[in-house]
């Protein structure tokens, strides 16, 4: 057994299920470079020995991901990341987004005003974005 | 291949049936839920799959045969008071233990009994409530059953232990492929853990089936007071107000009408749906009996 390079937690009361909080929690990883390919994801064994969940929840979740193209079995080794969420990384881009928080913060804004905000820019909602 | 079946299984002591014709399977690696009111018959239920009991009418097969004889060793059962020796320490637990049963894996128990940091010099009184949950849960699992049948594993538990008891036992399923057939009357806490369901009331199997399939196939049906909307379902359970019909219905094609709305349960709102209309039965004949 190799280490273990992430953990997942579990939301009960987000009405998300719990194979599908899982397949997110890996597509994040994957997004924030945390998971790499090759990476091994830990054991269903693992997970539950932790979680205190069906085994078959997590086998259902990791199957989910390869049908998704990201992740691939590999029979009496584990489960390892396929390919790459990860977008190289903008610094210039990640610096904005931060100045750009920090100013919410100023102006009083909380975490879950932020967020609107982000969705609502997201989604082309936002007073004077540009549609060009 | 079923782990567990039960077909017109029945069970009376003495002129009183304490269970009658009931029908349920579980397939293997299941974790089933065996869940319903205090004296619906849970436990006779658990103890014909153990072999504890006959049945006195139908039949109980455990992978295929009854649980009786060579077939025995496949099955483990921890009761509910965990019935250890309490002046035996936890290493000599696990020699009683291998000298009883013909498949023990004698390193297994002591590596799972490492794992959970249970010190093997201290005797049985010793140890916490949820350290002697793990102790009986080790010795089934180091007997190589291949059915695990646990009656109330986390009762009188504190919460903690509550979960480091069934983080320890979804591993032993994840790593040993464990049927696993456990009772509680808190449904809530076995949400996340099982995937089948068999409901008890009063002596007989009132639903039995994949919990997900359950759930997807129940609606709760909320309208205007009066009559119930066009479509295709059976209805277990009906309140009413003056101005409001609640149903909670088994659907068995699309309900349309827009003055009503459908919303989906939890496994609790299910069972309790169940349990407040005990005329409404949902436990499917097994096809191959």
């Amino acid at each position: 057994m190799g280490v273990t390079l992430i953990e997942f937690s579990l939301d009960k009361r987000s009405g998300v299920a719990t194979y599908m909080q899982i397949v997110q929690q890996v597509e994040q990883a994957m997004r924030l470079g945390r998971l790499t390919p090759g990476d091994r994801l830990p054991t269903a064994a693992e997970v539950v020995g932790r979680l205190a969940i069906n085994p078959n929840t997590v086998l259902r979740a990791y199957r989910e991901l390869e049908s998704r193209g990201l992740v691939e079995p590999r029979p009496g080794l584990g489960t390892f990341v396929r390919r790459s969420l990860a977008r190289p990384r903008d610094p210039a881009l990640e610096r904005r987004l931060a100045a750009w928080v920090r100013d919410a913060r100023e102006a009083g804004l909380g975490p879950d005003d932020i967020r609107a905000l982000v969705e609502s820019a997201l989604s082309g909602g936002l007073i004077g974005e540009a549609t060009a | 291949m079923n782990a567990l079946e039960l077909a017109g299984a029945g069970l009376r002591y003495g002129r009183t049936w304490a269970l009658r014709g009931c029908f349920a399977s579980v397939p293997q690696g299941r974790v089933a839920a065996l869940v319903g009111p205090n004296g619906a018959g849970k436990s006779s239920l658990m103890r014909l799959a153990v072999g504890l009991r006959r049945a006195d009418e139908g039949e109980v097969r455990v992978f295929g045969e009854p649980p009786r004889g060579a077939n025995l060793p496949r099955v483990a059962f921890v009761a509910q008071d965990k019935p250890l020796y309490p002046e035996l320490t936890v290493a000599e637990t696990i020699r009683a233990g291998a000298g009883l049963n013909p498949r023990f894996d004698t390193p297994g128990a002591r590596k799972r009994l490492d794992d959970l940091g249970i010190p093997q010099r201290k005797r049985i009184r010793q140890l916490s409530g949820g350290q002697r949950a793990q102790v009986a849960i080790t010795l089934a699992v180091a007997k190589r059953a291949d059915l695990v049948v646990l009656d109330e594993p986390l009762a009188n538990l504190d919460p903690l232990a509550r979960h480091e008891v069934m983080e320890g036992l979804m591993a032993a399923v994840a790593e040993r492929g464990l049927t696993v057939l456990l009772s509680s009357h808190v449904v809530a806490e076995l949400a996340e853990v099982c995937d089948h369901l068999i409901l008890v009331s009063q002596g007989r199997v009132q639903v039995a089936g994949d919990i997900e399939e359950l759930v997807a196939a129940h609606r709760l049906l909320v309208g205007p007071a009066g009559g119930p909307p066009a479509g295709s379902y059976d209805v277990v359970g009906r309140s009413d107000t003056e101005r409001q019909t609640t149903l909670l219905v088994r659907l068995r094609g699309p309900v349309h009408d827009p003055r009503w709305t459908a919303r989906e349960l939890s496994l609790e709102d299910l069972v309790l749906g169940y349990l407040r209309a005990p005329d409404a039965v949902l436990a499917p004949r097994p096809v191959a009996l």
